[in-house]
C-alpha cells in the first residue's frame, strides 16, 4: 500500500493461479467455463487438471446447474465467465440450482466493473455484486490485488456454501504485502484516520489510498477500510467508523444499487446514523474507453473521492 | 446385460397396485392442501413408480447413501407424485403427505432437497434438472462410481433453451450413466404443446443432439422397465425415453383436461376419483 501507485498482478490472473493451487491440494476441487477460459484464467487449471475442467461452450445456465449437480455429489466446483454473463445470463440457476439447496458451489466472474475498458458496456459488470449479494447464503468477494485475491479464493475453497468471488481484467495496483492477514466477513483497515472513513474494495482500494494520501497534506486525516467481503459485510468495523470518524464515504466499481454503498449505509442507517457520500456508477451504463479514461468519467478517481471526503466533512 | 431386470406378472401386478396408490395419495394430497398441479403428477406417476419400486437403487433408511441411483424430478410441480413415492419407499410416514404446502411442512409446493430427505435436487423453475443430473452424473464418472442418475423433465418444460444446452453437454461428456424421462403428456400450462410451441419432430431433435432415443408408452411397464433397461446397456451417450403419457391419467375427468394442470379437485371430485382409482387385486 502506497500513495505511488505500483501495479501488479490481475486479480484474474491470481484466481487462475491459485485455482491450481488448490487443485493439486483437494482432488475434489473441478472447474467449469463457458469458453471464456482464457480470459478467467481458469485455462490454468484446465491445462493443469484436463479431466477435471469442463468447458460447457457457450452455456452459462447449464454450467451453473452442472456445478450445482457436481456440488451435490462432494465436489467443489469453481464455475467462471465474464461476470456479466455469469450473474445475468445464469441468475434464476444462481437461484434456484445454487442458493435455494445452499450448494457449495464457487462461481467466480471475471472483467467485473468498468475498468475492463476498450471492450464496452455489453462486456461489463456493473450489477454482478447486487444480483450475487441478493441471493440468500451466498458469501460475496471483491478483491484487490493479487495478495487478496489469492488468500480470498483459497478462503472461498474452505468455507463451505456458495460464494460469488469478482476479479478483473487489468493490472491491479499493488495493495497488500505477501502473508497479509485475511477472513471472510472480516475488513481490513488499510489505514488510520480520525477525520472520516472511506470504505472501498476492489480498485476502488488504490483510489481511496491515494484520495488518503491528498487529505493528508490538507490536514485531513481519513482511515481507509478494504470490504473484501460485501457479504456478510462487517458490522463491527462499520459502526465503530462511524462513531469514531463520525462521517462515511463508500467507493465500488460498481452500481450505487445494491453494492456496497447500500451494504454499508444499510448499517450505518440501523446502528448509528453519520452523514455518508457514495463513489459509484449513478443509474448508468458505461462505454468504451480506457480504465484511467472511464474513472475520470464517471467520477471512481481518488480526485472524485476527495471531493466526497470534503462535502461529508462539511455536513458533519 | 440386456434383460437385466426380469419381468414377472407378479412385479407388474404390484407395480400397477403401487401406482394406483401414489395416484390417490397425489388426490388427497393436492384436494387437502387446496392447490397444486395434479394433471402432470399423474402423468407422471407409472414412470415414477417403476424408478423408485423396480429399477434404481436406494434406501430409505440412509438417503445420503454415496452410491445411491438419483432421480432429479425437473418438471418439479409433480412434486406430489414424487413425494408419495418417497413416503411409500419408506422415507417419510405417509401420513405426513397430507401436510403438503401446510407451514412448516417439509413437503414444500415444489421439491427442495434441504428440506425433505430422499429430494436430490430443488426444482420449481423449469428447465435446470437436466443440468443438474448431468452434474450428478459427471461426478460419478470423475469418481469411478456405477450409480446411475435419472430425470424427468415436461414436454413443456422442454421449450426451455436451457434443456437444449444439456442435451448438448451430456452427450458431448458421453454422460452413458444418464437417463432422461420426457413426460410427453401433450399439454403444457396454457393448453396444447401443439397449439403453443410444438416441440416435433423431438425423437430427430434428441438423436440430432447425440442421445440414444427410445420412444415407449409410459403408462406401460413393460416398456418402461424395457426402456430403462436398454439406457443401462447404452454405452457413450445419454438415453432420452420419450414417454407418451395422458395429462390426469387414471381419473377419467382429468385425463387430458387442462384446467387439471394447477388446479386441485374439490372434495366431491376427490371422492369420484378415488372411487375409479380403488386398488382391484
Ligand atoms: C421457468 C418457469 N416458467 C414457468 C413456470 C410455470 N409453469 C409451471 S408448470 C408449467 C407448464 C409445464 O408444462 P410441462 O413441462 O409440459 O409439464 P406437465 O404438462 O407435464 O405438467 C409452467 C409454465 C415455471 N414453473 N418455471
Amino acid at each position: 500500500m502506497s500513495c505511488k501507485r505500483i501495479y501488479g498482478m490481475a486479480t484474474r490472473d491470481a484466481y487462475g493461479k491459485t485455482l491450481v493451487e488448490l487443485g493439486k491440494e483437494n482432488p475434489d476441487i473441478v472447474a467449469l467455463d463457458a469458453d471464456l477460459s482464457k480470459s478467467t484464467k481458469s485455462a490454468f487449471f484446465a491445462k493443469e487438471f484436463k479431466d477435471r475442467f469442463f468447458n460447457m461452450g457457450i452455456a452459462e445456465a447449464n454450467m451453473v446447474s452442472t456445478a450445482a449437480g457436481l456440488a451435490a455429489c462432494g465436489k467443489v466446483p469453481f464455475a467462471s465467465s465474464f461476470a456479466s454473463f455469469l450473474m445475468c445470463k445464469a441468475f434464476d440457476q444462481l437461484r434456484m440450482s445454487v442458493a435455494n439447496p445452499h450448494l457449495n458451489v464457487k462461481v467466480v466472474g471475471s472483467h467485473g466493473g468498468i475498468s475492463i475498458g476498450e471492450d464496452g458496456a455489453s462486456q461489463m459488470a456493473v450489477e454482478d455484486v447486487a444480483l450475487a449479494c441478493s441471493l440468500p447464503g451466498f458469501v460475496v468477494l471483491v478483491p484487490a490485488d493479487e495478495v487478496a485475491t489469492k488468500a480470498l479464493v483459497r478462503l472461498a475453497a474452505q468455507h463451505v456454501g456458495p460464494v460469488y468471488i469478482r476479479t478483473g481484467r487489468p493490472k491491479a495496483p499493488i495493495v497488500y504485502q505477501a502473508g497479509a492477514h485475511f477472513e471472510i466477513g472480516k475488513a481490513n483497515i488499510l489505514r488510520e484516520g480520525i477525520d472520516i472513513t472511506v470504505i472501498a474494495n476492489g480498485l476502488l482500494i488504490q483510489e481511496a489510498i491515494e484520495a488518503a494520501c491528498i487529505c493528508s497534506e490538507k490536514g485531513i486525516d481519513v482511515r481507509v477500510i478494504d470490504m473484501h467481503t460485501v457479504k456478510p459485510v462487517d458490522v463491527n468495523v462499520i459502526v465503530q467508523s462511524a462513531q469514531t470518524t463520525g462521517a462515511i464515504v463508500t467507493a465500488e466499481e460498481h452500481l450505487l444499487s445494491g453494492g456496497l454503498g447500500a451494504a454499508v449505509s444499510q448499517i450505518v442507517a440501523e446502528h448509528y446514523p453519520v452523514p455518508m457520500e457514495f463513489i459509484g456508477l449513478r443509474d448508468t451504463y458505461a462505454e468504451s474507453g480506457t480504465y484511467e479514461g472511464l474513472f475520470r468519467k464517471y467520477g471512481l478517481t481518488a480526485g472524485h473521492i476527495v471531493g466526497k471526503i470534503e462535502e461529508a466533512l462539511k455536513r458533519k | 446385460m440386456k434383460g437385466h431386470f426380469q419381468i414377472k406378472q407378479m412385479d407388474i401386478n404390484k407395480l400397477t397396485e403401487m401406482a394406483r396408490t401414489i395416484r390417490r395419495d397425489v388426490i388427497e394430497m393436492t384436494t387437502a392442501a387446496g392447490s397444486g398441479h395434479p394433471g402432470g403428477s399423474l402423468s407422471a406417476v407409472d414412470v415414477v413408480t417403476v424408478l423408485y419400486f423396480k429399477v434404481m437403487r436406494h434406501n430409505p433408511k440412509d438417503p445420503g447413501w454415496v452410491d445411491r441411483d438419483r432421480f432429479v424430478l425437473s418438471k418439479g410441480h409433480a412434486a406430489p407424485a414424487l413425494y408419495s413415492a418417497l413416503a411409500r419407499s419408506g422415507y417419510f410416514p405417509p401420513e405426513q403427505l397430507l401436510t403438503l404446502r401446510k407451514m412448516g411442512s417439509p413437503l414444500q409446493g415444489h421439491p427442495e432437497m434441504k428440506r425433505l430427505q430422499g429430494i436430490e435436487a430443488s426444482t420449481g423453475s423449469l428447465g435446470q434438472g437436466l443440468s443438474i443430473a448431468a452434474g450428478m452424473a459427471l461426478a460419478g464418472k470423475l469418481d469411478k462410481k456405477d450409480y446411475r442418475v435419472y430425470v424427468m423433465i415436461g414436454d413443456g418444460e422442454s421449450e426451455e433453451g436451457q434443456i437444449w444446452e444439456a442435451a448438448m453437454s451430456s452427450a458431448y461428456y458421453k454422460l452413458d450413466n444418464l437417463t432422461a424421462i420426457m413426460d410427453y403428456n401433450s399439454q403444457q400450462l396454457d393448453g396444447w404443446i401443439k397449439d403453443i410451441m410444438d416441440i416435433e419432430p423431438v425423437v430427430d431433435k434428441w438423436k440430432g443432439f447425440g442421445w440414444h432415443v427410445i420412444e415407449i408408452d409410459g403408462h406401460n411397464f413393460h416398456q418402461i422397465i424395457k426402456a430403462i433397461d436398454e439406457a443401462m446397456v447404452t454405452q457413450g451417450r445419454p438415453t432420452m425415453i420419450i414417454a407418451k403419457t395422458v395429462k390426469g391419467k387414471g381419473v377419467s375427468f382429468m385425463e387430458n383436461n387442462v384446467e387439471f394442470h394447477g388446479m386441485a379437485p374439490t372434495r366431491e371430485q376427490m371422492e369420484v376419483a378415488l372411487k375409479e382409482l380403488v386398488n382391484v387385486l
